[in-house]
């Protein structure tokens, strides 16, 4: 299949040019100005920035065990809506991702159903129990790129500890989601004021902050890299910063909703603002930016969580915590951070394709002849309201229905295969 | 006259001049419910549903016995005993409840916006008889209306507000409310129980139980929430009692006409003494008269008939003439 992209504006992390692009045979076989092609299709884009496939280094599939919320092939296909060509699928599925035999499921059924490429994250300890180390060899052989217990924190540092030696022996990257459970006190929403107000318990910044220093210092003790997971607060970039600084081998990551939404999102007891770790204030939405600018946080993943419409819709306290994030996260980073700008269109490329797909430490993240045709097209000029009803994903529990936000993906390529054309799905 | 709202969720949705419509409303029922028949036509025809999701006697029967008063028709609903202990969900409960013609739900949940959830999803009037650690509405509306009853204004009275500030619906919705009407609560409690960012909700947080009750007006103590606990965040009981209860010394810095309030029920000896639960300023059982009278009140302004025709026509009479109840 010969596909001509023409007329649009190229954005790496290096460049943003005019260029036309040339896919066979799902390689980028050409990248120059304005040149003509004998192909299959001509996608004309009219002005629309070409970018290398997103890669989100933070997703979940709900595949195995999960499947009324999402599945594999629903939740490709939602992120090829989004733009993503890669997603890494974290291992909080049931059964649990913590052996060879889940991973080759994930794997082989992505390889059948999936629309995009899924790289499966292995657990860190078996059945995210904090306490055994899970068998991260044969989950490398099967195919992860990674390790993380997300959604639980390994709350035992001699455990935690012991994990990263063992995973750097398999140069597996050691994925951290930071949260003290205990001080966390059963909190449903940011500490504060409003969690006050509305007699909510609250989870205080110093569960993240405190766990986000203990994985650093661990990196820094025991020299094993580190990356973590969905920063939220302003004293977590500042602890990172302040390690970055001393030399700790830490990359970091945030998702959309920490720089666009605060705490308010929970007035009236909304459960679609429900999330962990929860919105926080304004002052940790700037100092997010601040971060994402001066590249203390590295990345922008989505935590696509998706849960079904019953487990939204009952008190606050038992509604379960997550937001889908694939089918905003580019036009809601484009809007808050490039738009005012605050970065350019090629950082927010680093920040979401090229960075992550480094850090995962897989082929992705270029758009360069001779490299996998997973390629982005995203028109940055339409205005519209998010619907959330449209969603391709099955769960549509988004707290951004209704929100404006300028950018639309309207085109994914994945492997030289064209999985959304037009804004729409093509498979 | 009207307070133009489907429910009650919370003192924070009302302004001053509803609360001041409630209480005044509610002084007129207080003279039926001292009457010698308490059965009026307001709600005749009127379903009232109670439903509680947490054990309470006072609440309930308050709520129960208003209804009466009231003329409706109630019908207490024993959680347990239902299908929620089947697992049936709170929204499904409420569209049940609904389907069957219920006027008013009287819901009380151990989590905070249940009240919130249910309302969106019935057209009955809801009305919040405690929510988690959020509001207990009813309870500030007679807290108010028995200070109310002894000072005749909210205004700039200081109500010192004692105990587990952190679990209190009752003291969420007295600082609201208190706030809302002008007067000055001040709180206090063990570290440990004190909510994040309390003082911006208008309470000052007072540094030791004497500054707290110095020169008070209404001195309240707030039940320690034994079952809410579910860690212990203070050594004793008797630790507490020591360095957190309200004795006659500390009270002694009170004014001397100082009220001494509490919601009920009372741990003896731990948040009060007796002396004091029992004491000459004591306006506990008050409190109790009070809210059956502010929850009839609300009763009436929800659901009560507007016009007094119907309640003419048919064969009950009304122990008081007809016009001293409008206002």
């Amino acid at each position: 299949m010969k596909i001509l992209i023409r007329n649009g504006i190229v954005v790496t992390d290096e460049y943003e040019k005019s260029l036309d692009v040339l896919i066979e045979d799902g390689v980028i076989s050409r990248i120059a100005e304005n040149f003509t092609a004998d192909v299959d299709i001509v996608l004309d884009v009219e002005g629309s920035y070409v970018l290398p496939g997103l890669v989100d280094a933070h997703c979940h599939l709900r595949d195995p065990g999960y499947e009324y919320k999402e599945d594999i092939a629903s939740g490709t296909r939602s992120a090829a809506m989004g733009g993503f060509t890669s997603v890494a699928c974290m291992p909080n599925t049931n059964p649990t991702a913590d052996n060879k035999t889940v991973i080759r499921y994930i794997i082989d059924k992505a390889g059948r159903e999936g629309v995009v490429h899924v790289f499966p994250i292995g657990a860190m300890t078996k059945g995210l129990k904090g306490e055994e180390l899970s068998e991260m060899g044969e989950m490398k052989e099967a195919g992860i790129v990674g390790v993380s217990d997300d959604g639980c924190c390994v709350e035992n540092a001699s455990v935690m500890k012991k994990v990263m030696l063992y995973a750097k022996m398999f140069g597996l990257p050691v994925i951290c989601h930071c949260e003290d459970s205990k001080l966390a006190e059963e909190g449903v929403m940011n500490e504060g004021e409003l969690s006050t107000r509305m007699g909510l318990r609250g989870k205080s910044k110093a569960a993240e902050e405190i766990m986000i220093a203990r994985d650093i210092i661990l990196s820094q003790r025991f020299d094993v890299p580190v990356h973590i997971c969905h920063v939220s607060t302003a004293l977590g970039v500042e602890i990172i910063r302040k390690a970055k600084r001393n030399g700790v081998k830490v990359t970091a990551e945030t998702c959309p909703h920490y720089f666009t939404l605060t705490e308010r999102a929970c007035e009236g007891y909304n459960t679609l603002a429900k999330v962990n770790p929860p919105l926080r204030n304004e002052e940790d939405i700037e100092a997010i930016i601040q971060g994402l600018c001066d590249g203390t946080i590295d990345i922008i993943a989505t935590d696509h969580a998706p849960h079904h419409i019953d487990e939204k819709n009952v008190e606050f306290d038992k509604a379960a915590s997550g937001l889908v994030g694939f089918e905003t996260a580019l036009p809601l980073s484009y809007t808050a951070l490039v738009k005012p700008g605050h970065m350019s269109m090629s950082e927010l490329v680093r920040k979401m394709s090229v960075k992550p797909a480094e850090i995962l430490k897989i082929d992705k993240g270029k758009l360069v002849e001779g490299k996998m045709a997973d390629i982005t097209v995203f028109n940055p000029n339409t205005e519209y309201t998010i619907d959330t009803d449209k969603f391709v994903s099955k769960s549509k529990n988004s707290p951004f229905h209704g929100f404006h936000v300028s950018g639309r993906v309207i085109a994914t390529i994945v492997n030289g295969r064209i999985v959304v054309k037009d804004g729409k799905l093509a498979v | 006259m009207n307070i133009n709202k489907k429910d009650i969720l919370g003192i924070a949705e009302l302004s001053r001049e509803e609360i001041t419509t409630i209480l005044d409303t509610a002084a007129v029922m207080k003279k039926i419910i001292q009457g010698d028949n308490k059965k009026t036509n307001y709600l005749r025809g009127k379903t009232v549903l109670i439903l509680f999701y947490e054990n309470s006697t006072r609440t309930r029967v308050s709520f129960e016995l208003a209804a009466k008063y009231m003329g409706a028709d109630t019908i207490n609903i024993n959680v347990s005993a239902s299908s929620v202990a089947k697992g049936e969900t709170l929204v499904d409960t409420g569209k049940t409840l609904n389907s069957m013609g219920a006027d008013v739900i009287v819901i009380r949940h151990g989590m905070s916006g249940a009240p919130h959830l249910l309302a969106k999803h019935v057209n009955a009037s809801v009305i919040n008889a405690g929510d988690g650690m959020h509001e207990h509405p009813t309870q500030a509306l007679l807290d108010m209306f028995t200070i109310r009853e002894y000072y005749k204004t909210l205004n700039g009275l200081k109500v010192a507000i004692i105990g587990d500030i952190f679990h209190s619906r009752v003291a969420r919705s007295n600082i609201i409310g208190l706030v809302e009407m002008g007067a000055k609560p001040v709180i206090f409690g063990p570290s440990t129980l004190m909510p994040s960012e309390i003082e911006k909700m208008g309470a000052e947080i007072a540094p030791t139980i004497n500054d707290a009750i110095r020169e008070a007006d209404v001195v309240m103590g707030l039940r320690m929430q034994l079952e809410r606990q579910k860690s212990a965040l203070f050594p004793s009981k008797s630790e507490y009692a020591k360095f957190f209860g309200i004795n006659h010394a500390n009270l002694s810095l009170a004014k001397k006409h100082s009220l001494w309030m509490h919601p009920g029920p009372v741990n003896r000896g731990v948040e009060m003494t007796s002396g004091v639960i029992d004491g000459i300023n004591s306006v506990i059982n008050e409190q109790v008269t009070n809210g059956v009278a502010v929850r009839m009140a609300l009763l009436y302004l929800l659901a009560g008939r507007e016009s007094c025709r119907d309640v003419k026509q048919r064969a009950n009479i009304i122990s008081l003439p007809v016009q001293e109840v409008y206002v």
